[in-house]
């Protein structure tokens, strides 16, 4: 396979190339070995799109299931933030994508420049998911002892229902349900943010590498390979945005 | 920009580059589509407004694998791994919800009951 890989058209490339630093001793050109990390990467990422399909699963059949609890809840989250969140990801893509376009020209100060702007789009993401969740604790829609749904128009008091009154099947079968709609939330954009915070540290392992010399036009597979990393987590936000937010809106 | 012009000229670039202009499109067209479903989410279609939901989110990632990732300029083994990916998401989904959307479809005889 690796005879066959070197076209012949690459050979003179292949003899300049042959002592750059970078290529590592099983691969024969930069190229080859391009193409090999450019594999191993995808086929990660194959694994991480099944990892989140299982949530994705999750949440389709849940909500199935469940529907009118999901519809109550998922309109209960502010669209704001998520739609100034999936503003904020795309944009930082965009930042990542320049980043690498910088690197293949060479160019050592915008590639850092390009990265530093995609870490703070990055944080901007996450601390807005501070918020998120810092709401989420106040009106008690965490998960848990503490859960409290209150229907809009009749919002039985933790007290007022041991008062006396009894709970209707339907309120308690909303203070469970929803709660499985709040489970998923922060088990997808949880699962999400960890993957953007282990994104800022890979990217900042990089930039330190770019503003160290380490990449050129000839050798930037590891701006590359990031880069594929942080696109595929804004596809996962892509898929959250509309799912997460906005699918009940207009029921 | 300046440097577009001699990015084909640039003998060593182990890669396509892609000119600024088709980036800054792209990311135009994810924010176009961004406020669309935004906008189409509160208009009720009935069933049909998770199918739009998710119409354009698939849409929208499409064109950040082929753009943003360069799978549209990638090798053809690249673009091959890229499409199992979705094949085999589509298995995923697909069959489990065959399943689970069919299990009230049929009275299961008595003895299994």
């Amino acid at each position: 396979m690796s005879d066959v890989a070197v076209h012949p058209a690459h050979r003179p490339a292949h003899t300049h190339v042959a002592h750059h630093p970078a290529l590592q001793h099983q691969f024969q050109t930069l190229s080859q070995q391009k193409e090999a990390a450019m594999l191993g990467m995808w086929a990660f990422l194959l694994t991480e799109i099944l990892f989140f399909g299982g949530l994705f699963l999750a949440y389709a059949l849940y909500r199935m299931w469940y529907h009118d609890a999901f519809v109550a809840a998922s309109t209960s989250i502010a669209l704001s933030w998520g739609l100034v969140n999936t503003v904020v990801l795309i944009g930082s893509s965009l930042t990542m994508a320049l980043a690498v376009r910088a690197a293949q020209f060479s160019q050592r100060v915008a590639t850092v420049r390009w990265l530093i702007f995609t870490m703070v789009l990055g944080a901007a993401f996450l601390g807005i998911k501070v918020i998120e969740y810092a709401d989420k604790f106040e009106h008690h829609h965490v998960p848990g002892p503490s859960y409290i749904w209150e229907e809009a128009g009749h919002a039985p008091a933790p007290g007022e229902a041991a008062a006396g009154d009894e709970v209707s099947p339907d309120a308690a079968n909303f203070q469970l349900h929803t709660q499985i709609f709040f489970s998923l939330y922060f088990t997808m954009t949880g699962l999400h943010a960890l993957h953007m915070i282990i994104g800022l540290g890979l990217l900042t392992v990089i930039a330190w590498m770019a503003w160290k010399g380490r990449f050129s036009s000839e050798y930037y597979t590891p701006v590359e390979m990031s880069g594929l990393y942080w696109h595929f987590v804004d596809i996962v936000w892509i898929f959250l945005f509309p799912l997460l937010y906005l699918i009940d809106r207009a029921h | 920009m300046a440097e577009h012009g001699h990015a084909h000229a640039h003998p060593h670039v182990h890669g396509h580059v892609t000119p600024l202009g088709v980036y800054l499109a792209i990311f135009a067209t994810l924010m176009v589509l961004t406020v669309v479903t935004v906008l189409v989410a509160y208009v009720d279609l009935g069933q049909l407004n998770i199918f739009i939901a998710l119409g354009i989110a698939g849409f929208k990632a499409t064109l950040v694998v082929l753009y943003f990732m360069h799978v549209k300029y990638a090798s053809p083994l690249t673009k091959l791994f890229a499409v199992t990916g979705i094949f085999f998401l589509a298995i995923l989904l697909g069959l489990t919800m065959i399943d689970y959307a069919s299990r009230m479809w049929v009275n299961p005889p008595a003895l299994l009951q």
